[in-house]
């Protein structure tokens, strides 16, 4: 059994008892020890590799709140307003106008032969161009022989053009729906708001859901995506997981040259038993990179949307109240359920009143199912308030909060949604640190990019994209944001006995980086490089990914 | 394609809509029903009527289906609208937590599912209290609010003071909707279901059992019906209809206009819905159904004078 050892610039372990070193051996795929070469020596011959000298190490990075749809996105064109980088590593630039958007794709459908063909677009925030909405019209100047239409960075709205809205049988008067806007001639603008209104079209432009979910191809360009932001671990959240997608699942992630541990969650839907059993029965098919055997469940909508469900006073624009996506009681059965049962389950709340169906809900399923440690988890949980973190805290429970949210939509909660008192508050990674809640912190690729650098410092600079500090009082320092992605993370999936630092008996997991987190000016934190990962042992260059 | 008449069946968790559906399954009088569950989790379909699964689709024997739609209605519909032979008629059972107006609207999305009536139940027992909730009361309130007809169900568990302090409570909280008051979702289908057709596609005929009052065993109701020979305005005798001081629960005319078009009008609750009739009868008619003792025959036959044309 051979042994490599490791060496580097420096090691961070984010192992309280031994925090830095300039050594780490691994065999197996499992970290023997970190410190120095003599005291390694002790168990047996190794080899040096000295590729990562000049590097420093990380744990390797875990994004608790992901989804495989980023590495599915990219064979699409991207329309984005912010710079974005591929998984071949190549930066797209931002599209600033209307114009350049509508150019881009143009360019597109030149390069495609066959006129039939689907051209989609994703990434596209019409926030940054003075909310002008786009019409069927602009983008029949696209094409008026292929479907072409473009996904928001959202993911809740479709634009599209006249071809596209024909193929569904769109192209007429008398459809009568919130998602479906129409224009003076009755006729749909081509804005298609919501699941239910895009799910036809969708189809047309090859993002049904099926494919979003994450195909081979889709599921190899996310794990090279992962590579690039120093991941090695990251979440699905969540999934279908149909039975027919395991064998894939299982295959690709086996793979000697797949570099990313997956942790797919099951969605909830419908009734909670089947899907609660599904779910320890996936639990046996795990393997080292692919980790099975926990549920998600969706409690509300977005705040931005408008479908989160919040206490009062609600929103500031008078906007009605969101929506259950199951009932609470639903929720406290689908709990009670799982702790009987030992399957975890993270449960999406943006509002605060999501949040306390969650908490009330806990406090009964305990009583009846008290289970030590079961961790379950909220994610996003935006708007939770300081009392409902001391909740937490007393109920066990683990919170996930969307850092990177609060950069690209926070100016919209303070103007817009929830005012600048509860706008300040959202994300509130210094409370949940404060009341001792376990917590990470997470970008919802492809939501926003997958890089949990960029997510550390969001939390540690709570700046908007205009460049207002959106609660200052809730910033955290370095150390804190560093564990939030590594440990943190890792905590919240029962997984941080096996990664999130750099440590004997762990796998042999790092984030390979040019530069120190810990030294870089803090406002730097967001683009110091990554020059890979190791995982398992194996050590992946990003520079020599495979490409296309 | 046909157009498939779609009744919306909404109302809270628990409220007996599973029932109500598995009901009139039963009772459907030969008619093809297809039924549309958020899963069938709770719907108890005896494996000796089914004859066959197809992925989410059961085919039940005598032509009915039932079809669970998870997260996608909208597929589901799709789903619908290719079968052959089509259903007659769709049950759509919306989740505990949906808005049932929000789920007509989807119809809309698709061609050739035209609204019916969207019915809401309510638990006797437990309606007020669920209204009061801290997280579901708004909900249900709306709920009940957006109901062409409200129907109390489990009124056996309730005594009859209860029971009429409930009835003003809910005439208060949804004043548009018409109530009806039953027990194990024990619904006359006539009630929901195509009161001219019934068994009888074919003939395009009132006529056949379902057009007579409903059976002498069942008291709830009275029934009407006319055969006139005069031309009306359909428009105008659809609005008279549904005027709440007139607590029609159901009506079906078969209508001659001035110009001799014909056309179907069909009333369920508040809502009044007016389309092609493709089988004309030989004289006009009007069916009219109402709770017990609410059957205003006078009124309705000056309506119908007061809209001849």
């Amino acid at each position: 059994m051979s042994i490599t050892l490791f060496q580097a610039r420096k090691i961070i372990t984010m192992n309280p008892s031994r925090p830095l070193a300039t050594h780490v051996a691994v065999r197996d795929g499992r970290i023997l020890g970190a410190g120095t070469p003599e005291e390694l020596a002790c168990w047996g011959p190794y080899r040096l590799e000295t590729r990562l000298a000049d590097k420093v190490l990380m744990p390797g990075l875990v994004e608790g709140h992901s989804h495989l749809m980023e590495g599915v996105f990219w064979r699409f064109v991207y329309c984005g307003w912010f710079d974005r980088r591929d998984p071949d590593g190549r930066v797209w630039a931002g599209a600033k106008s209307l114009q350049e958007v509508f150019e881009r794709l143009q360019r597109a459908q030149a390069a495609l032969a066959d006129p039939a063909r689907p051209l989609t677009g994703w990434g596209f925030d019409p926030i940054y161009f003075d909310n002008r909405r786009c019409v069927r019209e602009d983008l029949d100047r696209v094409s008026t022989t292929r479907p072409v239409g473009m996904i928001h960075a959202s993911g809740h709205i479709i634009n599209c053009n006249s071809v596209a809205l024909a193929a569904v049988g769109w192209l007429r008067t008398g459809i009568d729906h919130p998602g479906v806007p129409l224009g003076a001639d009755g006729m749909p603008t081509g804005e298609l708001k919501g699941p239910e209104a895009m799910m036809l079209v969708s189809e047309r432009l090859g993002l049904d859901r099926g494919t979003l979910a994450g195909d081979q191809t889709g599921l190899r360009m996310f794990s090279r995506l992962c590579v690039r932001a120093g991941v090695t671990t990251a979440t699905d959240l969540a999934s279908p997981l149909p039975d027919e997608a395991l064998p894939m699942l299982q295959a690709t992630t086996a793979a000697d040259d797949f570099p990313t541990r997956i942790v797919p969650l099951l969605r909830l839907m419908g009734a909670p038993e089947p899907t609660v059993q599904r779910a320890a029965a996936l639990r046996a098919q795990s393997s080292d990179r692919l980790r099975l055997g926990r549920v998600k469940i969706v409690a509300d909508g977005s705040i931005q949307g408008f479908s989160a469900r919040l206490r009062w006073p609600g929103y500031v624009n008078g906007a009605p109240n969101g929506l259950w996506y199951l009932a609470p009681q639903q929720l406290q059965q689908a709990l009670a359920l799982a702790l009987q049962h030992g399957v975890q389950v993270h449960v999406h709340t943006n509002g605060d009143e999501a949040t306390d169906a969650v908490l009330d809900g806990m406090e009964q399923a305990l009583q009846a199912h008290p289970r030590p440690d079961h961790r379950f988890t909220l994610q996003h949980c935006q708007l939770a308030d300081a009392a409902q973190f001391r909740r937490m805290r007393a109920l066990g429970l683990c919170v996930n909060l969307f850092a990177n949210h609060h950069y690209y939509w926070g100016d919209e909660h303070y103007r817009l949604t929830v005012g600048p008192e509860r706008a300040t508050r959202m994300n509130a990674c210094a409370t949940a640190l404060a009341s001792g809640v376990p917590f990470a912190i997470h970008s919802d690729a492809p939501i926003t990019p997958l890089g949990p650098l960029f997510t550390a410092w969001c939390a540690m600079h709570r700046l908007t994209a205009s460049g207002r500090v959106l609660g200052e009082h809730e910033r955290i320092g370095v150390a804190d944001a560093l564990r939030a992605i590594t440990l943190g993370a890792a905590y919240t999936l029962k997984l941080d006995g096996e990664v999130g630092s750099i440590e004997c008996g762990k796998r042999a997991d790092f984030c390979v980086l040019d530069d120190d987190p810990l030294a870089v000016p803090s406002m730097q934190l967001k683009e110091l490089p990554v020059w890979g990962v190791v995982q398992d042992g194996r050590i992946f260059a990003a520079s020599e990914l495979p490409t296309g | 394609m046909e157009p498939v008449p779609v009744t919306v069946i909404g109302g809270f968790l628990g409220a007996g809509k599973t029932t109500l559906v598995n009901h009139l399954l039963r009772q459907s009088g030969g008619q093809r029903i297809a039924v549309l569950v958020n899963d069938f989790g709770d719907l108890p379909i005896d494996d000796a009527l089914i004859e066959a699964r197809e992925g989410n689709l059961l085919r039940l024997a005598g032509g009915c289906v039932c079809c669970s739609f998870g997260s996608d209605l909208l597929d589901a519909l799709r789903q619908l609208r290719n079968l052959l032979p089509a259903p007659q008629h769709v049950l759509l059972e919306c989740s505990g937590v949906a808005l049932p107006a929000a789920v007509a609207r989807t119809l809309t999305l698709l061609p050739g599912l035209p609204l019916d009536a969207v019915l809401v139940l309510a638990d006797a027992e437990t309606v007020r209290e669920r209204a009061a909730d801290r997280y579901v009361g708004e909900l249900v309130l709306q709920q009940l609010a957006e109901a062409d007809l409200i129907v109390l169900n489990k009124c056996d568990l309730v005594d009859p003071a209860a029971l009429s302090e409930l009835q003003s409570w809910l005439a208060q909280r949804a004043p548009r909707a018409r109530q009806l008051s039953c027990s194990h979702g024990g619904l006359d289908p006539t009630l929901l279901l195509d009161i001219g057709r019934a068994g009888s596609r074919a003939s395009g005929h009132l006529g056949g059992p379902a057009l007579r009052a409903p059976p002498a065993a069942d008291t709830l109701f009275d029934s009407l019906s006319l055969e006139f020979d005069h031309a009306v305005d359909p428009a105008r005798l659809a609005t008279a209809l549904a005027d709440p001081s007139l607590p029609l629960l159901r009506a079906k005319g078969l209508l001659r206009d001035a110009a001799g078009h014909w056309s179907a009008l069909q009333l369920v609750g508040r809502r009044s819905t007016i389309g092609p009739l493709a089988h004309p009868p030989a004289l006009p008619r009007l069916v009219c159904i109402a709770a017990r003792g609410a059957l205003d025959a006078p009124s309705i036959r000056a309506l119908l004078a007061h809209c001849a044309v």
